[in-house]
């Protein structure tokens, strides 16, 4: 494989150049040992914290912000999106509370308290 | 069965409504738009003009003379904001702006007008430190005044509300049919009404209702006019209205303080296609930034807040059009309503109610009609001691929604209630300024759709800035 | 009227974290005042995670980097009251507020602004066309969709690549919109990298350079908008206009201080921060009245908001307890480019190292910036790469700062 990327690991964003199979990648264009981790990470298994929102059944136009309490694969943020709109939760709710479980290793939890 | 029925609830079918209601009369005023003041009325310069400028002989020269203290008796009875702050009309060194100015001063004295001056530059600039130096001789015109538009045309309509006058938004007049009793108005809605008398008061609108009844002696040609408001950090800039004499480069681009504090300067004069065409231009605005420069070279345009355009409906005749119908009896068209038509509102309103009269109108005094309207902005008057004690007695007061403005959630609740009721978040902002401020409503306007949904048990899905398609949200997650 | 040591006109990031450290400086009589319903301030609203990385060392979202300030005012039982709005600040510290109960004068020993920042509206960027609904600020368009729950709209382009705008586009493809375009109009963007990355490309968001929105089409709701490419005057590019159909425009264009209060208090005005003019300490011209977060300056993380904060709350923990600071400052200028220093005047002989905080004009690779007042250099820093974006900071030594006696310019060279 080939692919360009900008590194977000620091300010500097360097250019990077990734070239080679799945285990024997070669990183170009970075400045620093993290990037080159931050390169191979994004092609071989790049993953992303979600951030959303639940709805407050029991509160009048209140939602309740959630996240996934690690970054899950970056393909499945969709479906992840989706469990995530299919759900209600009732307030008093405490930011760290689980919301859903077992999601791709991880767990949605809430980020704001509802009291 | 109505006794008048009014097309149109802009600042001249309000007025007329008002000056109506004191009759022992069934009144109802048909607007197209969701609110009253849609359409000339919202977005002109909201002048009290002196009445120097039109042609001796005219109509508008006739009303305008009566109409500026009318105007002010009546704004004062129905609690509408105005300052008369007097207007400076400039030229710019050049003898035939010099002898324009010569002219207006002769016109305006043959029109009746008193309080008209000739000052050399300097001493306007005196009065006016901002003027450019190159203005060289000014007309000062005394009794001109700055109004608010929209505020003037909501207090009047509420005053005819309150005294029984009744309103229909979203009726748009299709079809009028004469029948023996008067006249069978018809909506694009399907919902019809009947009334004794007709007047047309369509604004933009008004050839196309005259057609309905038959009569093509008229066609308005509508002219946008685009415009830019500044943040109150200009708005004293000038305490006058400046204009500049006509020219050949444009006429008409004022700076003007507004009653609210901020300052207005335009219009251009473009002539559109249709009275729906009030968007913005680029070259517009170019333009009047560079010619309120002219006038008032300090003017700094990065403090714009808004801009916006409206279309103003002119006849080639160049005078009002306020006469009986020509193919039908018993209706009374207001028609070409363009500058100093909002000065003139409540001369115009007076003169249509003489036609009407002659026409068999029975004009019976009300017993119990009350000429003034509350004051909406009776609490933002108030001193903080006042305040506190009025809080105290009413909490929402206390809550301020619009920060820029300084609205409190009790103020908003009153325009979503009081005659004629704000339906909309546009509506919200024309009585109570929340939203008119600098950040132009981005903080406060999820808090005034949910009070409009909350006032009028209306999802929030639905509640729109300006009526029917215009809803602001697009679903519920 | 009651009188309080201290007084936080706003309880954001940086009115609380200002409150705790004025509390841990020995004053604990600190009351915030904060026109929301809850503590908090825009965080309220970014649900996205990224905060906290340099100030707490972990990654929170919005409400978990806010929260963990409201626990510390908790803690300290520093007295909140919320949907209260202050209406006025005289320049000996009275503060007038209004809530639901009326209207409170209070006589503050020292009073901190900390009101945070607008966003600039549709018509201060002046964009011709027609008025419908459907056009949101990013921020107005983010609370509707993350605190109440609505959507703003269907098809979406965004004006502005500020991160507010960038965030956004993830969001709202998130939530099911289609982003058709994030236009920004100078020839770079303001957004972090990061967020270039992981809102636009990872979802195939076209981000055009040099672009704006020309025009903005429809009677009612938007039903499209013209964008064209502007040349180096930002003028548009007439050959360039293409239409796109959207219902909805959100606009990311930049953010101003609120400093309405600041300035009717009689407060001078940076023209270029549009915040107001202080010392090392967040201390304004007028003595007890302190300012910091994005009321001050915008800054591009809160992280900074809260540092500078609890500078400004032990600046006015300082003010109570020991009355003014005393002693000759001199002024810091910006130099060769760069746009803006921030303290704009330091005392230069009470034996502390100062922080100045600034801007870059444009994006640059390597540079190194020279603090030098007079012939002396006071500080130099090697900096890989500079961006407007991103807020730079120099620290200048004490013994340092005790040389200069003129002026404090602070410039840089590209390497």
């Amino acid at each position: 494989m080939k692919r360009d990327l900008i590194c977000i690991i620091c300010p500097r964003g360097c250019a990077m150049h990734v070239e080679g199979e799945k285990d024997n990648l070669t990183v170009t264009g970075n400045a620093c040992p993290k990037g080159k981790q931050y390169a191979i990470d994004e092609c071989t298994h790049p993953t992303r914290t979600v951030t959303s929102i639940v709805r407050v059944s029991n509160r009048e136009d209140t939602m309740v912000s959630v996240k996934t309490a690690a970054p899950i694969p970056k393909e499945n943020i969709f479906d992840v999106m989706a469990k995530i709109r299919a759900t209600k939760v009732e307030a008093p709710i405490e930011a760290g509370t689980v919301i859903l479980s077992d999601i791709y290793g991880t767990e949605v939890i809430a980020t704001k308290s509802i009291f | 069965m109505y006794d008048v029925l009014i097309v149109g609830a802009g600042v001249i079918g309000g007025m007329l409504a008002r000056q109506l209601s004191r009759y022992d009369l069934k009144i109802c005023m048909l607007e197209k738009e969701n609110d009253v003041a849609m359409g000339a009325t919202k977005a002109n310069s909201g002048i009290v003009h002196g009445g120097y400028d039109p042609e001796p002989g005219t109509l508008k020269a006739k009303l305008n003379a009566e109409g500026v203290q009318k105007l002010y008796d009546v704004a004062d009875e129905i609690h509408a904001p105005y300052r008369k702050n007097g207007s400076f009309v400039c030229a710019f060194g050049t003898p035939e702006e010099e002898a324009t100015v010569r002219e207006l001063y002769e016109r305006g004295l043959e029109n009746g007008i008193k309080g008209l001056e000739i000052l050399t530059g300097d001493e306007a600039r005196a009065l006016e430190p901002a003027l450019s130096d190159k203005v060289s001789l000014v007309l000062n015109v005394t009794n001109a005044g700055i109004v608010c538009p929209y505020e003037l045309t909501v207090a009047a309509i509420g005053n005819a509300m309150d005294n029984g006058a009744e309103l229909k938004v979203n009726f748009a007049v299709d079809q009028i049919e004469k029948t023996a009793e008067g006249f069978k108005v018809t909506a694009k809605s399907g919902e019809v009404v009947s009334g004794k008398y007709l007047v047309n008061c369509a604004g933009a609108y008004s050839d196309r209702v005259a057609q309905m009844v038959g009569d093509n002696f008229f066609t308005i040609i509508p002219r946008a006019g685009e415009y830019m408001l500044l943040d109150k950090n200009e708005g004293s800039r000038v305490s006058h209205t400046i204009f500049q004499v006509p020219s050949v480069e444009g006429k008409g681009i004022l700076v003007s303080p507004t009653v609210d504090g901020n300052l207005l300067t335009g219009p251009t004069a473009a002539k559109v296609e249709s009275p729906s065409c009030t968007e913005t231009t680029p070259e517009g605005l170019e333009i009047v930034a560079r010619l309120a420069a002219k006038s008032v070279p300090s003017v700094n345009f990065r403090q714009v807040i808004t801009s916006f355009s409206g279309v103003r409906s002119s006849e080639k005749g160049g005078d009002f059009i306020i006469c009986p119908a020509k193919s039908v009896e018993n209706m009374v068209h207001v028609a070409a309503i363009d500058s100093p038509g909002l000065t003139s509102c409540v001369a115009i309103a007076d003169y249509a109610i003489e036609q009407l009269q002659a026409m068999g109108l029975a004009l019976v005094q009300k017993a119990n009609w009350c000429p003034t309207r509350e004051n909406p902005h009776a609490f933002r008057e108030m001193s903080d001691e006042e305040k506190d004690a009025y809080i105290k007695e009413h909490p929402a007061y206390g809550k301020i929604v619009c920060r820029c403005e300084t609205v409190s959630e009790g103020e908003i609740r009153d325009a979503i209630r009081r005659n004629p009721p704000a339906h909309d978040i546009d509506g919200v902002k024309r009585r109570t300024r929340s939203g008119m401020g600098r950040c132009q409503g981005g903080f406060c306007m999820p808090y005034v759709m949910k009070l409009l949904s909350e006032e009028n048990g209306q999802p929030m899905e639905t509640i729109t800035k300006n009526g029917e398609g215009s809803a602001q949200l697009t679903g519920k997650l | 009227m009651t009188a309080h040591d201290i007084v936080i006109v706003g309880g954001g990031p940086a009115g609380m974290a200002a409150a705790v450290a004025a509390y841990d400086s020995g004053v604990t009589d600190v009351v915030i005042l904060d026109r929301e319903d809850s503590v908090g301030g825009i965080l309220r609203q970014c649900i996205h995670n990224g905060f906290g990385l340099h100030k707490l060392g972990r990654e929170l979202t919005g409400p978990e980097y806010a929260d963990v300030y409201r626990k510390e005012v908790e803690k300290r039982g520093i007295k909140i009251y919320c949907e209260t709005m202050v209406t006025a600040v005289s320049t000996d510290r009275v503060v007038t507020a209004r809530n639901r109960q009326g209207i409170m004068k209070i006589q503050a020993g020292a009073v901190v602004l900390a009101m945070g920042c607008r966003e600039r509206s549709r018509g201060a960027l002046n964009i011709s066309g027609t008025r419908p609904a459907g056009v949101y600020s990013a921020g107005t368009a983010q609370k509707l969709i993350n605190c109440e729950g609505y959507m703003v709209g269907k098809k979406v382009v965004i004006l502005g690549s500020g991160d507010i705008g960038l965030i956004m586009a993830r969001r709202m493809s998130f939530e099911g919109a289609k982003v058709e375009a994030v236009c920004e109009i100078m020839p770079y963007s303001g957004g972090l990298t990061r967020n270039i990355v992981q809102c636009l490309e990872d979802y195939g968001i076209p981000l055009y350079l040099s672009t704006t929105v020309a025009e903005i089409h429809g009677q009612k709701r938007v039903e499209g908008v013209t964008i064209a490419e502007v040349d180096e005057n930002r003028r548009v590019k007439e050959e360039t206009k293409r239409y796109i159909p959207c219902d909805t425009l959100l606009l990311s264009c930049g953010l101003i201080p609120e400093n309405e209060l600041t300035r009717s208090a009689g407060i001078p005005i940076d023209p270029i921060t549009s915040g107001a003019l202080v010392d090392e300490n967040r201390e304004t011209a007028t003595p007890g009245i302190f300012a910091c977060g994005n009321v001050l300056q915008v800054h591009d993380l809160v992280d900074y908001v809260s540092d500078e904060a609890e500078i400004a709350g032990i600046g006015a923990a300082n003010f109570v307890k020991n009355g003014a600071v005393t002693g000759e400052t001199v002024a810091t200028k910006p130099g060769n480019g760069v746009r803006y220093v921030l303290p704009q005047r330091v005392h230069t002989d009470k034996g502390n190292d100062v922080a100045l905080f600034m801007r870059v004009t444009q994006p640059f690779g390597k540079v190194r910036f020279t603090v030098k007042s007079g012939d002396e250099v006071l500080a130099t820093a090697v900096r890989l790469k500079a961006a407007p974006g991103e807020m730079e900071k120099i620290v200048v030594k004490s013994e340092k700062l005790a040389l200069a006696s003129e002026p404090i310019t602070v410039s840089l060279e590209v390497l």
